[in-house]
């Protein structure tokens, strides 16, 4: 992993984010740092996708404000701040065309298609013999390959991904996270949503836990889940229910 | 059959039907394929209205279209001046109100009916509004190639607008379904059964053609 800078590529402050009149994000401050990887942990229903859909700018918070790279992001957010950012969701759809228009997308949004780029990617992740094959037609393990090969190929300097390995067999885990630890050493910033303590111990530097909304963890990802300070963090961690 | 009304006569018949039909469904595509895009996926006041209009326009008899262009176009309407009642272009401007709510209210459909996520995903990609709009409907291209073929149906086989503005003048404005009309009153019912097959064909013929543009942009 290369060196993570002090300059925080996200800087929150005062974020609260409701839907209706139900608080599902609260949090007064949090950075995330350049070239970081962050693994946000927490149940289901604690708010981690609402926070990467903020990330990406999809959403606005309705109270506090989020500072990207030391400037505070409007709505609807510029076009060149939601470049520098994207997302590997829970659920990747494919565009229904090849696997390998899907994954060159992103460049052909910037109007920079690199043929040899997506070719070497293609190798990289194990999708070459799958290149002219429709998208929409691949196994789990496949979409979510291409996904993240989509995302990679963006060139984004900030990649947030949901569940990345989630329901995928050890084969294709090894190769997401070959294809993540690349990025690590490019130095691309990294916000990792899962519900696996083991993944995010692999990935990860720092760990974040959520539970209703509220951080109640935040720190080096081997303290965070050897010696959680939070009840309820040790609780999730054990697999109780937590409420 | 067709042998009664003469090859030339035949000819220039077909040709203006296509001519005129086929106007008009550029035109309806032309401004009703990103009016759709734009109504459903845009959310903004007054969408559901004008979602009603669309599909309430989809509903609307073509005799009535047909009458009020004629009185836009007649010589004291405010379109008169330009004088192109009992023309082509009138025919093409009818056909053209009756195919508009068509396409864009089954484009909306169609819109409306991609994954939510893939949109999601496609802005979290990168995209501008436009290219969301662009790819959007692209993914959506089974639905908006069935707007334009049942557009293309419904006018086509449209005659009473066709022939309140056109007037059915042989040699200038009389198309495949006017004719139908014409021989089938004068009892030549041979000629008008036989002017119903070719419309018929024409039809066939321009859906394989819109089926395999649809197919080649997969």
């Amino acid at each position: 992993m290369t060196p993570v800078s002090q300059q925080p590529m996200y800087a929150l402050r005062n974020l609260r984010h409701r839907y209706g009149n139900r608080v599902v994000l609260d949090i007064p401050q949090l950075d995330i740092h350049c070239g970081e990887t962050l693994a946000i942990v927490g149940p289901s229903g604690a708010g981690k996708s609402t926070l990467l859909r903020l990330l990406q700018f999809l959403e606005h918070p309705s109270d506090g404000h989020i500072l990207f790279d030391g400037t505070s992001v409007n709505w609807p957010a510029p076009l060149h701040a939601m470049r520098r950012v994207t997302t590997v969701f829970q659920r990747s759809v494919m565009l229904d065309r090849s696997v390998r228009r899907n994954v060159e997308f992103g460049m052909a949004l910037r109007g920079r298609p690199d043929a040899a780029r997506v070719d070497a990617l293609l190798r990289h992740m194990g999708l070459a013999p799958l290149a002219a094959v429709r998208a929409t037609s691949l196994s789990g393990g496949e979409i979510q390959r291409v996904a993240l090969a989509r995302a990679v190929m963006t060139g984004a300097e900030v990649l947030l991904l949901d569940e990345p390995a989630a329901n995928l067999d050890p084969a294709n885990v090894g190769l997401v996270e070959s294809a993540i630890r690349e990025l690590q050493g490019r130095g691309t910033t990294l916000v990792i949503v899962t519900h696996n303590t083991h993944e995010a111990r692999r990935l990860s530097q720092r760990a974040l836990v959520l539970l209703d909304g509220l951080v109640v963890e935040d720190g080096p990802t081997g303290a965070v889940f050897d010696t959680p300070r939070d009840p309820r963090t040790r609780a999730f961690l054990s697999g109780d229910l937590v409420c | 059959m067709l042998q009664e009304l003469g090859d030339p006569a035949l000819r220039v018949i077909v040709a203006l039907t296509l001519r005129v039909t086929g106007s008009a469904l550029l035109i309806a595509t032309v401004i009703g394929v990103p009016v759709g895009a734009l109504v459903g996926l845009a959310r903004f006041p007054g969408r559901r209205f004008i979602a009603l209009l669309l599909y309430t326009g989809m509903g609307l008899p073509p005799v009535v279209v047909g009458l009020f262009v004629y009185l836009l176009l007649s010589h004291g309407g405010p379109m008169g001046d330009l004088g192109w009642l009992f023309t082509p272009a009138a025919m093409v401007v009818a056909q053209t109100v009756i195919a508009f709510p068509l396409v864009a209210a089954l484009t909306m459909s169609a819109v409306e009916s991609v994954d939510a996520d893939l949109r999601l995903q496609i802005r979290a990609l990168g995209a501008t509004r436009w290219q969301l709009g662009w790819t959007v409907v692209r993914e959506a291209r089974i639905g908006v190639t069935a707007a334009l073929v049942a557009a293309f149906g419904g006018i086509i086989s449209e005659v009473g607008a066709v022939m309140l503005v056109g007037g059915n003048i042989d040699g200038q404005t009389r198309v495949l379904t006017t004719a139908i009309v014409l021989y089938a009153r004068q009892g030549e019912f041979a000629v008008a059964l036989a002017l119903g097959v070719v419309l018929i064909g024409l039809a066939l013929t321009a859906n394989v053609v819109l089926l395999r543009l649809q197919g080649r942009q997969r």
